[in-house]
């Protein structure tokens, strides 16, 4: 079940969602037992800004029917801290050290502006470790309160932009929370993006449990219900969204040419079966692997 | 906390099987070992030292109850290993924990872990205060087991806080518990963290091992801060993964940013935190 990705050879079409997998801690946890059993052919990163973040005050976490909400604030340690700490720790559990095979490196990042974007995806551009970039195209736009990734003639500008800056494959991370997905898959495509990822989380949030009081919204609006999360609102992932990111796949498919990730609320080998038949190249796995973090292997061994 | 210690858990969950589960009081104790015929009983590679923990999930109908959940599984300290078993302190307080008291012998249970940072012994000649509230009792059972077979010199004194009666059957847990209970039914009508400041006031060369509700964890907290006591708080955070994936499970550290629950802690020491986050504690 090896697949060609943009140029990449990839053991098998599971990889991870951005986010859901912080293969150094995990590292840290497991041990060498993870190199041995990796469950991505490609490990896509966390999101990286160019500024540090602390991430959102808790609480966090929200369970949904058969889903979460996680309000989790994108926290890392900013792109300097990103190149000089995480990136080497990286490169080296997915190098192909002692007999495994390589497992190529997404970094993924996340700017405000057309210009955030340029330096991150430079600074991407001169490290051989990362072989492919994702661009987290879900933060809202200053002026208009819309995700830059929402609004096609925005996103189309952003990847312009980019695409002068690097060679390595772009892959755009397509929001959910728009009008038109297919509209936006196709201004990535035609801003020359090399493959669309989706779907992002669906925005959502849940308010505090009668009688208890937690976190206000970040928008600072009062309510006679507290939200429940400290970041007011969130995004909902696991097999509550599957039916949707299928839809959305689907519909993506029939308007871009170039490859898909396909990924919502996949956790087994018959759910990413129908992301890859409705025209998918690779599947990622994100909330799944929370409650089992061997999830991606068993997935890929499922399609062999 | 050394690398040794961190590199514990085998990767990805694994297959129990319950053996047993025992009321005790308001709480159940499941009982649970690796699936028969292989580790002859003993789960493999399963040593969990005292403070952590395993994520938690029925094989059968873990979703579909109430609110069409559970869905991610639950976190909980590991209280005991006895005769190859696994014990774990259940209180019904929601759909997950409701559908683990509903297990009986030979259901499957799935269990990640051992997972996060444990308790350390205390340094040379201070004695352990082992402090605990509600069903956060569960690690300090497995802690004082430890310290008697690993550290028999050390003086261990308990002290327990439950809300009634029900809930502090619960004592029997550990051996020699002082208790506290909120309405006055069983032992000191008052506050655990009563109790523990006389303890100090008599003896203050201690170490103060604590888990329980957030208000106790904050109560011990700013009483050893006080009084210049080391204190080892196990933390309880809603967590998605327990292994450091989802970010989900932090509080805030002294002195800005976050610490992860499950990575970080549960146990952390009560130095490195300014107070103890209302969402940091386990059900009381």
């Amino acid at each position: 079940v090896s697949v060609e990705f943009c140029g990449l050879q990839l053991a098998h079409p599971i990889i991870n969602g951005s986010g859901t997998f912080d293969a150094i801690a995990a590292r840290r946890v497991f041990g060498e037992r993870l190199l041995e059993d990796f469950p991505f052919a490609a490990y896509v990163s966390k999101t990286i800004t160019l500024e540090p973040r602390a991430g959102n005050p808790p609480p966090r976490l929200w369970e949904t029917p058969a889903g979460l909400i996680n309000s989790i604030g994108l926290p890392n340690k900013g792109l300097d801290g990103y190149m000089r700490e995480d990136l080497p720790q990286l490169a080296e559990l997915t190098s192909g050290a002692s007999g495994r095979s390589a497992i190529p490196l997404i970094t993924n990042v996340m700017g405000a502006t057309a210009e955030e974007f340029s330096r991150l995806v430079a600074a991407c551009d001169a490290r051989a470790e990362i072989a492919a970039i994702e661009l987290n195209v879900s933060c809202p736009n200053v002026k208009t309160g819309l995700d830059i990734g929402a609004d096609p003639g925005q996103l189309q500008e952003v990847l312009r932009t980019v695409r002068e800056l690097t060679g390595k494959p772009l892959i755009v991370k397509l929001t959910p929370n728009t009008a038109d997905v297919s509209a936006c898959g196709l201004a990535a495509e035609q801003g020359g993006a090399d493959a669309v990822s989706l779907i992002n989380t669906l925005r959502a949030t849940a308010l505090a449990p009668l009688g208890r009081s937690a976190g206000t919204g970040s928008d600072g609006t009062s309510t006679q219900r507290d939200r429940w999360l400290g970041g007011g609102t969130g995004g909902l992932s696991g097999p509550a969204i599957r039916a949707v990111a299928l839809a959305q796949v689907a519909a993506v498919a029939t308007r871009v040419s170039i490859p898909i990730v396909g990924m919502g609320g996949v956790q087994s080998a018959a759910h990413a079966q129908d992301l890859l038949d409705v025209g998918a190249t690779l599947v990622a796995v994100g909330t799944e692997s929370f409650r089992d973090p061997a999830a991606g292997a068993r997935i890929a061994r499922g399609l062999a | 906390v050394s690398e040794e210690h961190a590199a514990s858990a085998p990767f990805g969950r694994r297959l129990l099987t319950v053996t047993g589960i025992d009321k005790l009081g308001a709480y159940r104790v499941l009982r649970a070992c690796h699936v028969a015929g292989t580790g002859g009983g003993a789960v493999d590679g399963w040593a969990p030292r005292p403070g952590q923990f395993a994520m938690l999930a029925a094989v059968e109908r873990w979703g579909g109850g109430e609110g069409e959940r559970p869905y991610l599984p639950r976190a909980f300290s590991v209280a005991r290993l006895s005769d190859g078993e696994s014990h774990f302190l259940l209180e019904d307080v929601g759909p997950g924990t409701r559908r683990l008291c509903e297990l009986r012998a030979g259901d499957g249970l799935w269990a990640l872990g051992p997972l996060g940072h444990g308790f350390e012994p205390p340094s040379a000649g201070r004695r352990a205060l082992l402090v605990g509230g509600g069903v956060g009792i569960a690690p300090l059972a497995i802690l004082q087991d430890t310290l008697a077979s690993d550290s028999p010199t050390v003086e261990v004194s308990v002290l327990l806080g439950f809300r009634d009666r029900e809930r502090a059957a619960g004592a029997a847990l550990l051996d020699g518990a002082s208790v506290a209970t909120d309405d006055g039914s069983v032992g000191y009508h008052g506050l655990v963290t009563d109790m523990l400041a006389a303890e100090i006031e008599r003896d203050p060369h201690a170490t103060v091992y604590a888990c329980g509700p957030a208000g106790m964890l904050e109560g011990i907290r700013a009483l050893c801060a006080h009084s210049h006591i080391p204190a080892q708080l196990a933390l309880e955070a809603g967590m998605a993964c327990g292994f450091g994936a989802c970010f989900g499970c932090v509080v805030a550290r002294r002195g800005g940013g976050y610490l992860r629950v499950c990575v970080d802690g549960p146990v952390i020491d009560s130095a490195e935190l300014e107070r103890v986050d209302q969402h940091a504690g386990a059900a009381a």
